[in-house]
């Protein structure tokens, strides 16, 4: 269960973005290729942000599909099933452009 | 009382902690000129005992040293003592209940007691587990994963994360090939397509097969640096 890794990283960062203030929301992205459980990231970032700035506040993940770009034919294509594929060519020699994100995006601070 | 809120664009990576620290490890492996593997796998596929064959062909020629992961006890490095090599090991339990996996912190706290002047290649036997090592750089060469016929052949597509990161997939128990249903083409074929041309050895901890091809791999590797 690596979501409380990554949920005791989200708590740190959005308690040092706060700058003093009550945080309200987290808002983050992650994308498709990270195997990530977000029912799992939700409740360990609630048992975390106890007792911090983030305590109470809502998780809103974003899913980010998985894009790639073929590096034979230029096409990109939506990821969706192993194999990772070019749709043009069928090339398997893809640049992932987008499904690998694990990002917290913006934060709701409480008005001062 | 009526709350508003401000919105505040932050941007960072969840990750970015652990990766700086990763390449702090990594600075120190490089100007000691210690060869890092990253060795992964689900509990029980074998690590231990490939780490022991490992060794036993091995140490006569390149000072080894290995880190084990563990959520609990000393067993896998008690096993290892034999070899007289330098070891340590990390409990991961002193976090939240025992963390599933090494993370850049958790081996630093371990480089202490190495001395990695001395040690060639360091192995750093990961915490048995499909999913969350794979996440976490730890300031690695190389991850190698141990993956047991045992598991099955859907593993790959299940679980893709791990196996894509892989370089190096040592497909292990193949002595018990005839005694399974395990369909090996059709498991090499979802490796293949989740992480296409990775290097593959058949192994066997028990008889010893491949374990000569993965040190020779592995020998190949080291000239190239």
């Amino acid at each position: 269960m690596h979501e409380l890794s990554i949920a005791e990283s989200v708590v740190r960062i959005a308690s040092r973005q706060a700058d003093g203030r009550r945080v309200m929301k987290v808002q983050m992205k992650i994308g498709y290729l990270r195997q990530v459980v977000p029912s799992a990231l939700s409740f360990g970032f609630g048992l975390l942000a106890e007792g911090t700035p983030v305590e109470g506040a809502e998780l809103e993940m974003e899913q980010i599909p998985a894009v790639g770009k073929c590096r034979l034919c230029g096409v990109e294509s939506l990821l969706v099933d192993f194999p990772l594929q070019c749709g043009g060519c069928g090339s398997f020699d893809l640049e992932i452009l987008e499904g690998e994100e694990l990002m917290v995006e913006s934060l709701e601070l409480e008005e001062a | 009382m009526h709350r508003t809120a401000v919105k505040k664009v932050v941007l960072e990576n969840v990750l970015d902690a652990n990766d700086t620290l990763a390449r702090v490890n990594r600075d120190m492996f490089d100007s000691a000129e210690t060869y890092t593997i990253n060795m992964m796998s689900s509990p029980g596929a074998g690590k231990t005992a490939l780490l022991e064959r490992t060794l036993e062909r091995l140490r006569k020629q390149l000072r080894l040293g290995v880190l084990e992961g563990d959520v609990q006890t000393t067993l896998d490095a008690d096993r290892l003592a034999r070899f007289h090599i330098p070891l340590v090991q990390v409990n991961t339990d002193p976090g939240f209940g025992g963390e599933c996996h090494l993370d850049a912190n958790m081996v630093r706290s371990g480089l202490g007691e190495l001395p990695l002047e001395d040690i060639d290649i360091l192995i750093i036997e990961n915490v048995g587990n499909l999913v969350c090592p794979a996440e976490f750089r730890v300031g690695e060469d190389v991850r190698v994963m141990v993956y047991s016929i045992t598991e099955g052949e859907e593993k790959p597509l299940k679980y893709p994360l791990m196996f894509r990161s892989a370089d190096l997939v040592l497909v292990n128990k193949v002595d018990l090939l005839e005694h399974l249903d395990f369909d090996l083409e059709q498991f090499l074929g979802n490796l293949d397509a989740v992480n296409p041309g990775v290097k593959t050895v058949l192994t066997s901890a028990r008889t010893g097969q491949g374990v000569d091809e993965w040190c020779d791999w592995l020998g190949q590797r080291l000239e190239n640096v």
